[in-house]
């Protein structure tokens, strides 16, 4: 049985979730029916299952929740606000009893009893409807010698696939019989309708056998036969004459075979005639497929590699090189589409996780005593499973934060000039190569002064230091940070900003906010839509070859010495348009051979990372191409400035550029920047060393 | 000079060639290392190598091992030995290496392979602290075989050594 | 070979019934919900239909009363799994054609016990 306990427990987690979105979106005055229906089917499904699998808890509870939502559905009882609200907890009680069953732990018995006992106060009467047994079963006959039946079969009783015989042999196990068949009822042949039951018997059967046992026999086919039952007397002579049963086979059309010709059976067809089916695989599963194409894309990387290096050689053209070139071409389009299509196997929609606002939403505004409205769009947004599995938590948090800090009280919104219902926007969509989820409120946005203030009381910011709004927004990622004048329960405690940040970073993407104090603020999450293929900009530095992530690339231009300001020892900045970016030496932050200090003329690729632009200095830049993403800490570990390593068409490994990691560092460690020029010429002092 | 080993083994009459190990020897400059060969993946010639920035020197980088990426170790380094061109008999040995959490493979640049040898329990002798080229902590043993001494070492020790640990704690 | 046709919208229970009924060697085909039974029904022929009542696409009532009207399903077993152990339920089955009912929650052996009863 542990076998089905699995998808049981999918299935239940499912039928939960439906319950709780339908209770959510139940509009109690005017409650939709089928709306009701599907609750109550969730709930159904979910006590049967339980029962059967041995849950007895579950399915005891979910009964008593099944049975409010049977009078409900049955129009008996109204819907109320205060039944959805315990409905509501309801399901909380079997989520967690659930997850109790599946994954060990205790029970919250008092929790479950509390909410069992409100839905039974509710329900008013008593409880679970009785088993309705089998209104004989109050007198325990037990037979001396057996009993008597007489077996009358209602004309119709063939027709719900009743087999007279299968009862009568039913009875033979329970004990002796004898049986005499009353044909007096038969019309004659010609007139005979096969569909009808003619017959009927007197049996008797002999032993010690409970009347329950022959009342059972007779169980389903109570209502569509005459039966009568009772105990032989001692004496009663059993000589019957066993009447030929071959009245009984005369019948032609034993019903309950079904016609000779259609028994034969045909193998079952699949399922769902042409129905769009799902089917649950393990992502492990996929994960091998998706494993596999990795590597298929790279061997066909290599082919491709040495097919045109064999090509590109005059001597070897000829028809069959051709046809050889045409191959490789084919087999990269076929590759492009496997991977495609199999990425998209994992992808799902971010309804997923945004299935969790409503509910979040719903409780928090009634715990802080706000009126909140929330808008999604672009639910069908699609990413990456095991991307949106990690970006729950950092999505709940920031939600809690834009209910708590964010959207006012409705007195304070109403003295704002504002609506009294403050509105929570969720909005997802794609953006190049990766997801963008934006998550706005029109509350009060953050507290510009107040951030400043504590991050200078906690050293983070000189007493003079200004900073750019943007740059104190920024502050509230900062640890140690938590604007906390209200460290409701609600949010603010031990989880904060700095950990959704680090969170969200560790899948390879980035978050950032942008704020207008009065007016709201809006978090904007982005995400690469894969872990596992990158879109990536080679580039050569100091001949090793990286990988630049295109996502962080803003442009790549050259460098023009009047546009670098140089600050004595420190630091490069370049003038780029309107702003100052920094000049990060990537030889130098990886610690490789220095090439020229010069920069003139030099190639820079402008990347941004967390919200922070800079310029990335290069020596060459290579083709663009999707790299299959390897990992460095499988066999290593983390490098800082490295998010993991490819292999090339040319079997060799390249790094790929962490570009966040690379602006840390830079900021950190500072990159050793040449001395000015002593030399009035301008002429680098180390440059005519390695000229050598 | 008998261990304990040895004794019991003697008083037992146990088998002697049963309960060998056998190591993978390889030659760094003047003396014979040995690995246990259970640890041994497979035996590569040298070939490029990606270099990873900021990482020890006897670090050299990573290669593409049939889809997977491993760090390549030179030893020569590791052990602060002169530095010595690579040829073409340079071999990469690639190992099974059992950190505190999971395995690892890790590929060793060394000199040349030399041979497998049997190496029973007993002919196994302790380290003494004899002045080697070698940090006693990676060494596991001594043995004798064909009247040379080979250096059996303790990879696991010699390769996700404290300097693993320092580098995960900065990674946090 | 008997063959049984299963439906029940609840994947665990399809699984737990296919599985019980394979084992003594009947063919069992699943559907998911009574609509779907209906289509695969037409198509082929079985000895004999379990199915759930609640369910989505048609319930379990009106499966059987739509089979009881088709030519090859007149006289076929059909039982209704529920766990309404209420007298109208039943009833209402019976009243729609069913031939009897298994009431949830049952164990397996009681399930082969019931199929063998009516299959023989």
């Amino acid at each position: 049985m542990q076998q089905f306990h699995q998808t049981f427990f999918e299935e239940s987690f499912e039928g939960l979730d439906i319950m709780e979105n339908e209770l959510l979106n139940l509009d109690v005055g005017n409650a939709d029916n089928e709306s009701i229906n599907t609750i109550f089917r969730s709930a159904h499904s979910i006590k049967g299952g339980s029962g059967t699998f041995g849950f007895t808890a579950i399915a005891e509870f979910t009964h008593v929740a099944e049975t409010l939502l049977d009078e409900m559905r049955d129009g008996v009882r109204q819907v109320t606000q205060e039944s959805v609200d315990l409905l509501l907890k309801s399901v909380d009680v079997m989520r967690d009893m659930l997850t109790v069953y599946k994954d060990g732990g205790d029970m919250d018995a008092d929790n479950i009893a509390t909410v069992q006992k409100e839905l039974e106060d509710m329900l008013g009467a008593e409880n679970a409807p009785q088993e309705i047994t089998n209104s004989d079963s109050a007198t325990d006959d037990t037979a001396l010698t057996g009993w008597h039946i007489s077996f009358h079969p209602h004309v119709e009783m063939l027709r719900t696939g009743n087999d007279p015989v299968r009862m009568i042999k039913a009875l033979g196990e329970l004990g002796d019989i004898s049986i005499v068949a009353d044909i007096t009822a038969l019309p004659a042949f010609a007139d005979l309708n096969p569909e009808d039951s003619f017959l009927s018997w007197e049996i008797t059967l002999t032993g010690d056998i409970n009347k329950d046992d022959v009342v059972e026999v007779f169980d389903w086919v109570e209502d569509e036969c005459d039966l009568d039952i009772h105990p032989l007397a001692a004496d009663s002579g059993t000589t019957i004459v066993e009447t030929q049963q071959t009245t009984n086979n005369a019948l032609p059309a034993t019903p309950s075979v079904g016609a000779p010709a259609q028994v034969t059976k045909q193998a079952p067809t699949k399922k769902g005639g042409g129905e769009a089916a799902s089917i649950r695989v393990g992502i492990d599963k996929v994960d091998e497929i998706i494993n596999l194409v990795g590597e298929l894309v790279i061997t066909q990387s290599m082919l491709g590699q040495i097919g045109g290096e064999i090509g590109s050689d005059e001597s070897h053209n000829s028809s069959r090189m051709e046809k050889l070139l045409e191959g490789l071409a084919q087999l990269e389009r076929n590759t492009r589409e496997i991977q495609e299509s199999v990425m998209r196997i994992r992808m799902l929609p971010i309804s997923f996780v945004f299935s969790r606002v409503p509910r979040l939403v719903h409780d928090l505004s009634s715990k802080l005593d706000k009126k909140v409205e929330l808008v999604t769009i672009g639910e069908g947004t699609e990413l990456d499973k095991t991307v949106m599995e990690k970006i729950g938590d950092p999505m709940v948090h920031l939600v809690r934060n834009a209910l708590d800090h964010g959207i006012e009280t409705p007195a304070e919104r109403l003295a704002a000039g504002k609506s009294e219902t403050g509105t929570l926007t969720l909005n997802a969509y794609h953006k190049g190569g990766s997801i963008i989820i934006e998550l706005s409120d029109d509350g009060a946005g953050i507290n510009k002064a107040g951030v400043l203030n504590k991050a200078r009381t906690n050293g983070l910011v000189g007493e003079n230091e200004t900073l750019s709004d943007d740059a104190i927004n920024d502050l509230i990622f900062h640890p140690g940070l938590s604007t906390a004048e209200t460290l409701s329960d609600v949010s603010g405690r031990g989880v904060g900003m700095d950990v959704v940040r680090k969170n969200i970073k560790s899948l390879g993407g980035s978050v950032r906010v942008d704020s207008t104090e009065g007016k709201g603020a809006t978090f904007t999450i982005q995400l690469p839509l894969t872990l596992a293929i990158l879109d990536g900009q080679l580039v050569k530095v100091a001949n090793e070859t990286f990988i630049v992530p295109l996502v962080s690339i803003i442009e790549s231009i050259q460098v023009k010495s009047e546009n670098l300001n140089r600050i004595a020892g420190k630091a490069d900045l370049y003038k780029l348009r309107d702003e100052y970016i920094p000049v990060i030496r990537a030889d130098h932050i990886f610690g490789m051979n220095k090439s020229h200090s010069e920069l003139n003329d030099r190639l820079m690729v402008v990347v941004e990372g967390d919200g922070k632009k800079a310029g990335v200095i290069v020596d060459d830049l290579l083709a663009q191409q999707q790299v299959v993403i390897k990992s460095l800490e499988t066999n290593y570990q983390r490098v800082d400035g490295l998010s993991g390593a490819t292999i090339l068409g040319d079997g060799t490994v390249a790094l790929i550029l962490d570009i966040p990691g690379i602006i840390d560092m830079y900021k950190e460690k500072g990159a050793p920047v040449p001395p000015a020029p002593v030399n009035p010429d301008g002429k680098d002092p180390d440059i005519a060393d390695e000229a050598a | 000079m008998t261990t304990p080993a040895t004794e019991l083994n003697s008083i037992i009459g146990a088998e002697l060639d049963s309960d060998a190990d056998q190591f993978l020897t390889f030659v760094l400059g003047a003396e014979e290392y040995g690995v246990d060969i259970l640890r041994v993946q497979e035996i590569k010639g040298w070939d490029s190598v990606t270099p990873i920035p900021n990482t020890p020197e006897y670090i050299k980088g990573v290669i593409n091992l049939r889809g997977t990426i491993v760090p390549i170790i030179d030893l020569r380094q590791r052990f602060n030995m002169p530095e010595v061109e690579y040829g073409p008999i340079t071999v990469v040995i690639v190992l099974k290496i059992e950190c505190a959490d999971r395995d690892r493979i890790m590929g060793i640049v060394v000199d040349g392979v030399s041979d497998v040898y049997d190496v029973p329990p007993e002919e196994m002798k302790d380290a003494p602290d004899f002045g080697s080229v070698v940090d006693t902590e990676f060494v596991r043993g001594l043995a004798t075989v064909d009247e040379k001494m080979i250096i059996i070492l303790d990879i696991d020790h010699l390769l996700s050594g404290s300097e693993m640990q320092a580098t995960d704690q900065l990674a946090e | 070979m008997a063959s049984i046709l299963a439906v029940d919208d609840s994947a665990s229970m399809r699984q737990m019934v296919s599985f019980t009924l394979k084992g003594a060697g009947y063919d069992v085909t699943e559907a998911k919900d009574g609509a779907e039974a209906l289509q695969i029904a037409k198509s082929n022929s079985y000895n004999l239909v379990i199915t759930d009542i609640n369910m989505p696409n048609m319930d379990g009532i009106t499966l059987t009363k739509e089979l009881r009207s088709l030519p090859t399903y007149k006289f076929t077993p059909i039982l209704t799994l529920t766990t309404e152990s209420s007298a109208d339920k039943k009833m209402a089955g019976k009243q729609a054609g069913a031939t009897g009912w298994i009431v949830k929650p049952f164990n397996p052996d009681q399930l082969l016990a019931t199929v063998k009863k009516v299959l023989g």
